[in-house]
């Protein structure tokens, strides 16, 4: 027994030290009530929430509902969608810092690809992207999606090819094909992974920093900054960290029942599969 | 007998028309995952050709709205490759960084998520699952939220511009992870094999060594690349705690162009494909192993 408490000790010294004290740190930093008044208050916080929950709200859901098709596509056996595969993952194994500065200098106007494309192609003058409130919003959920779908589609390609082929073939017989077989054999068994994939990529979407600060930067004039980018800006340009720290912390409402909604499904997951 | 052979001409033609609208039922259906196809290779590489493009311009050019290098200059990735510009003065030292708080990460995730799940799954220690539970914890407050107090306290305990403080938080962050897929991966290994070597008189530790680490070797390689490219991948708490030029990164290295409108683009874009490079690849090596770590890990279904 003492063997196994000293081979738990060096994780709960990390653990200790660098995720209940910070979190402990955080809140007590964030203790004064007068800030989340001011916050309530404040025109750009109402509109980095409403930021967060469209970010949050369109980017993990268009993103899983695609990753639950395209992993449907996958499945096919064609050579062409087999070599299509490996190409597909590349955002995902690319990292985010290169990708997002890539998708930022993409739509940085008409001289970036996206415009010149359109002009060559079409002859049409293409927008400022970061100059429109909605269209600086939508291409950082558009990098988002970009980003995060290879992973979510592999996941589910992964849970399918678990999917024993004879229930296919049973309705198959039965004459369920297309849409029928998707409603009453996919769905079913992958529900349940679908909503836990959910709500795990909703709790590392709120706290997405890095798309939001390298696509938009939270142009035009702070209007796409998300709460993870706001808090940032407080605390680190604007030398009000407390602030900074109350702008994240007024997400926990939000985030604990999701993790519990979460621990509850993960331990239900055995019926399924 | 005439009838017989009309009938018999006549289901041949039904046949015949039955197969030709399989056929193009199969025609139409290859034909759609054709574009579908084509849709997503062009949907996955237009950021990627978007970097080429730009690294491929010769300085000074960069941005003048045209869709193909018109002289493709390989310059910029010279330059990165031998510290040309003085943008990139450090380029191989900051990658050596990079280099040395992903492995460092990588290492210390799996020992602690390894010696933490043997503990509770294999020493069966009492209370364990509050262990594994409260780790999983870690993951309700996003790493991002935690970047404020945790910059002030590695103020105070004077790690700023110490590569140790990034590789505390990492390290905090992966292995959690690590607990829980170890968790999952070694209830396949029957207690039986740690039963039999303890009866022999082995210690736990050279259990831990000699039966538990070979034996888990699928789900260490999984959980190594995924802390490793978590590493790699990092950028927040990077840019926040290592701005000096002894300690920097190459993602901080690479916001500094960003901060400048003056930048020279090409450069920026070629040092951020070769330090894409490194992850590509082992993506790549790892692709299958990837993920049946996936499967074995939370997302089981």
């Amino acid at each position: 027994m003492a063997w196994a408490i000293a081979f738990v000790i060096p994780y709960a010294v990390v653990f200790s030290a660098f995720v209940v004290y910070p979190i402990a740190y955080g809140l007590w930093m964030a203790r004064d009530p007068s800030l989340y008044r001011d916050l309530i208050a404040n025109p750009l916080y109402a509109q980095t929430v409403v930021n967060t929950v469209l970010y949050v709200g369109l980017g993990v859901n268009v993103k899983m509902f695609l990753a639950l098709l395209l992993s449907g596509f996958f499945m096919r056996r064609r050579w062409w969608i087999t070599a299509l595969l490996p190409i597909f993952i590349l955002p995902w194994a690319l990292p985010a810092i290169p990708a997002f500065v890539s998708f930022h200098w993409m739509l940085i106007g008409e001289e970036g690809l996206v415009d010149s494309l359109l002009s060559a192609l079409f002859g049409i003058q293409g927008p400022l992207w970061f100059t429109d409130r909605r269209l600086a919003l939508g291409s950082n959920i558009v990098a988002h999606i970009w980003k995060w779908l290879p992973f979510w589609t592999l996941t589910f390609f992964a849970a399918r090819t678990a999917i024993p082929q004879e229930i296919y073939e049973a309705a198959d017989v039965d004459g369920a094909s297309g849409f029928r077989r998707f409603a009453h054999i996919v769905l079913p068994l992958l529900g349940n992974l679908y909503l836990v994939c959910t709500l795990l990529s909703t709790l590392w979407t709120i706290g997405d920093f890095t798309t939001v600060a390298l696509v938009s930067g939270g142009a035009p004039s702070y209007s796409t900054n998300v709460l993870a980018t706001l808090g940032y800006y407080y605390a680190f340009d604007a030398a009000q960290p407390t602030l900074g720290i109350a702008v994240v912390m007024s997400a926990l409402p939000v985030l604990i029942p999701i993790a519990i909604i979460l621990m509850r499904t993960l331990h239900t997951r055995e019926v399924q599969l | 007998m005439s009838t017989i052979t009309a009938e018999a001409r006549l289901s041949s033609r039904a046949a015949a028309r039955a197969h030709s609208a399989v056929r193009r039922r199969r025609y139409l259906s290859n034909a759609g995952t054709l574009v579908l196809s084509a849709a997503l290779v062009v949907w996955t590489l237009a950021p990627i050709y978007n970097m080429v493009l730009i690294s491929l311009e010769p300085e000074g050019d960069v941005f003048t709205d045209h869709i193909w290098p018109r002289v493709a200059s390989v310059e910029s990735f010279w330059g990165v490759l031998t510290q040309g510009h003085w943008y990139l003065e450090h380029f191989w030292h900051q990658f050596a960084n990079s280099l040395y708080i992903g492995v460092m990460v990588t290492f210390f995730a799996l020992l602690f998520g390894s010696l933490t799940s043997f503990a509770i799954g294999r020493m069966r220690l009492r209370h364990g699952w509050l262990v594994s539970n409260a780790a999983l914890l870690t993951y309700v407050i996003p790493a991002s939220f935690l970047a404020i107090p945790f910059y002030r306290i590695m103020q105070n305990y004077g790690l700023a511009n110490n590569p140790w403080s990034v590789i505390a938080a990492l390290v905090a962050f992966a292995t959690p992870y690590a607990i829980f897929v170890f968790q999952e991966y070694g209830r396949s290994i029957p207690i039986e094999v740690d039963e039999s070597a303890r009866i022999d008189g082995a210690s736990p530790v050279q259990v831990y060594l000699r039966i538990y680490l070979p034996l888990m070797a699928p789900a260490l390689v999984a959980v190594g690349t995924y802390a490793l490219l978590l590493a790699w991948n990092e950028y927040l708490y990077q840019f926040l705690l290592l701005s000096s030029k002894s300690s920097m990164t190459v993602p901080v290295a690479l916001a500094q162009f960003l901060s400048s409108d003056q930048s020279p683009w090409n450069y920026m874009m070629a040092t951020a494909i070769i330090y894409a490079l490194p992850p590509i690849a082992i993506y790549y090596a790892f692709r299958r192993r990837m993920t049946a770590g996936l499967t074995m890990g939370g997302v089981k279904g």
